[in-house]
């Protein structure tokens, strides 16, 4: 966790040091004033703090320019037009100020969306309990076939997801589709529903979709973290008369706390950024619509760009908070250099 | 590890286990079947195996219909220039603020995890006028230059890899009279390499799976990729769900192939890529 190595204040020193104890004779050509290495391979006679400095301008230029183009630029970029009532064509726009927010929180039909979110975000959970009793399941090296049913469950990850919604239309179908004429052939053809008609089960269908895609990769993240829970603390408290559930409870569950958090974390991200699954399925038709399709129609379609950029904000803000949050909460007072 | 586990407990694990596999394999299995029936056979056999696993015409139909010949080499194209970039990019940031101690690498840092935190689908309605200011809307260089430079996935797993090589490799290097770039080209980046596979794993299935991006910068009918492309397809199709699936089954193919040929990196660079 801690990358916390302390950093040497300049490498140059260092080495200079280290040829002198190892007795490499120092070079000669002394440019810049300092003992410096020689860059012989490449035939290049530069000091290494030449070196370092060309070194870091052409190495960093290229990438900081691309991420400030194409990432800092329009996060700022997104907050000035947040404020205007630009169209999104041609650069005219007035300034409305905090106008788009306040149409934000009082247009039900804009900040109620989340509702559909929510579908994502409990089908999420579910996920996690599931996936994780999988992993628990398959972390047991008696098991028979676990790589094969490891390798089948994780699956879905690997298809193409546009594909796989696609794949979820058909089966849905009301008429054609597997699943009600699977309900049919086992006679529980009371079952059988128009998963994609009915307003009210048409968010649980979608949200099904993204469980079906995701459970095999939460499943394989928790069995990589089971792995990393010694086996001698499941054998101690065999011995001390712990069942299955306490082990669980008591070993399983502290060990793997960090990587719950996580996915817990991401899952709330990933709902609030739901748009493939009910823009392909059917355009956000039905009472589907999620805040990043709502956005984009926002933005593309009505010509409302100022307003979109300010429900970006919004999003934006929440991710954030979240984030922020769940650093706090798990990293509580260790400092971590790089945290990820 | 319960060697005593009663025989209730592991049927049920197994039944419980099977029961996943059913769900997770019948909609895989209702398209495979779809795929190879004629129009008619598919609307009147239900859930049936086809009368022929040799009737290709609904993926020819599709290939061809459905441009997904274009849509392949299309997001080939994209895969390739991304990911050379990606990995050249990722490295040379990674060594720069991996390796070296200087004023603004702090700040610098920062603007990564900050770029890291900001939702690439929230900032698109600016990012768009951005791309189409600098002349690139519907050109294949927009999704090129947006999945290299504005996703910072590769920075991430770099700078996390670069902390466990030990200095004293860059060090002996220099007693030894080596550049700098010496260094980063013949130590930093082959040591990477673990981390270069991870990187190439997790951005080919996202970038093969990305819809967001190729739709909004890519309308050109020349300009589909694979994921654009049997979306077009199904829209106005939608009556003629064998070839749909034909589709499917074509998409899903090359990833799945792979996915059996790599499964010991994909598993282990899926679990180091959310855990990093």
């Amino acid at each position: 966790m801690h990358s916390g190595a302390v950093r040497r204040p300049a490498i140059i020193g260092r080495v200079s040091d280290a040829n002198i104890a190892a007795g490499v004779p120092i070079a000669q050509n002394t440019s810049g004033g300092r003992p410096g290495g020689t860059g012989g391979a490449t035939g290049l006679n530069l000091s290494y703090k030449t070196q370092k400095t060309v070194l870091l301008v052409g190495f960093l230029l290229v990438p900081l320019l691309l991420l400030t183009t194409f990432s800092l630029y329009p996060a700022a970029f997104l907050f000035y037009l947040s404020l205007t009532d630009w169209e999104g064509i041609g650069w005219e726009m007035g300034f409305v100020g905090l106008d788009n927010y306040r149409e934000i929180f009082t247009r039900p039909d804009i900040f109620g969306v989340f509702r559909n979110n929510a579908y994502y975000f409990v089908g999420g959970i579910i996920q996690i309990a599931i996936a994780l009793y999988l992993a628990v399941i398959l972390n047991n090296r008696l098991l028979k076939g676990r790589y094969v049913f490891r390798m089948l469950i994780f699956l879905p990850y690997v298809l193409h997801s546009v594909a796989t919604v696609i794949m979820f239309r058909n089966f849905y179908h009301t008429e054609y589709g597997a699943l009600n004429l699977l309900l049919e052939a086992v006679g529980l053809d009371a079952l059988k529903r128009a998963w994609l008609g009915d307003p009210v089960l048409v968010d649980f269908s979608l949200a099904f979709i993204s469980m079906w895609k995701y459970t095999g990769l939460n499943m394989v993240i928790f069995l990589g973290a089971l792995q990393s829970i010694p086996n001698d603390l499941y054998e101690a408290a065999t011995i001390d008369g712990a069942n299955g559930w306490q082990k669980f409870r008591f070993i399983t569950l502290p060990g793997i706390y960090g990587v719950v958090e996580l996915m817990l974390i991401l899952t709330l991200t990933g709902a609030l950024e739901v748009f493939d699954i009910p823009y392909i399925m059917m355009l956000g038709a039905n009472d589907t619509e999620t805040f990043v399709l709502k956005t984009v129609q926002m933005a593309f379609q009505y010509r409302k760009a100022g307003l979109a950029s300010a429900m970006a904000v919004v999003l934006l803000c929440i991710v954030i908070l979240v984030i922020w949050l769940q650093r706090r909460l798990l990293y509580r007072g260790e400092k971590r250099e790089w945290t990820v | 590890m319960d060697r005593l586990e009663p025989a209730w407990s592991k049927t049920l694990k197994y039944a419980i286990l099977l029961l996943a596999s059913f769900i997770v394999l019948f909609p895989i299995y209702s398209v495979l079947v779809g795929a190879f029936k004629t129009r008619e056979e598919y609307y009147a056999s239900g859930l049936a195996l086809p009368e022929s696993f040799l009737n290709f015409d609904n993926f020819a139909r599709v290939y061809e219909v459905g441009r997904l010949g274009l849509g392949f080499r299309n997001i080939l194209i994209i895969l390739a220039v991304v990911i050379t970039g990606n990995i050249l990019l990722g490295t040379m940031v990674a060594y720069a603020l991996g390796r070296f101690e200087f004023a603004l690498r702090r700040p610098i840092l920062n603007l990564y995890l900050f770029a890291q935190i900001v939702p690439l689908v929230t900032t698109q309605v600016a990012t768009f006028s951005v791309v189409r200011e600098l002349g690139l809307f519907n050109s294949i260089f927009a999704p090129m230059l947006l999945y290299t430079g504005a996703d910072v996935l590769q920075i991430v797993i770099y700078l996390q890899f670069i902390k466990n090589i030990p200095k004293d490799l860059d060090e002996s290097a220099m007693i030894e009279g080596a550049s700098l770039f010496r260094i980063y080209r013949s130590i930093i980046f082959p040591l990477l390499a673990p981390a270069t596979v991870t990187l190439v794993i997790l951005k080919t299935i996202s970038v093969y799976n990305d819809f967001y991006i190729p739709l909004l910068y890519m309308p050109g009918k020349d300009l589909k990729v694979v994921s654009t492309a049997i979306y077009a397809f199904v829209g106005p199709n939608a009556a003629q769900l064998n070839v749909i699936s034909a589709g499917i089954v074509l998409i899903f193919l090359p990833t799945v192939a792979l996915f059996l040929a790599l499964q010991r990196y994909i598993f282990a660079g899926v679990v180091s890529g959310a855990v990093k």
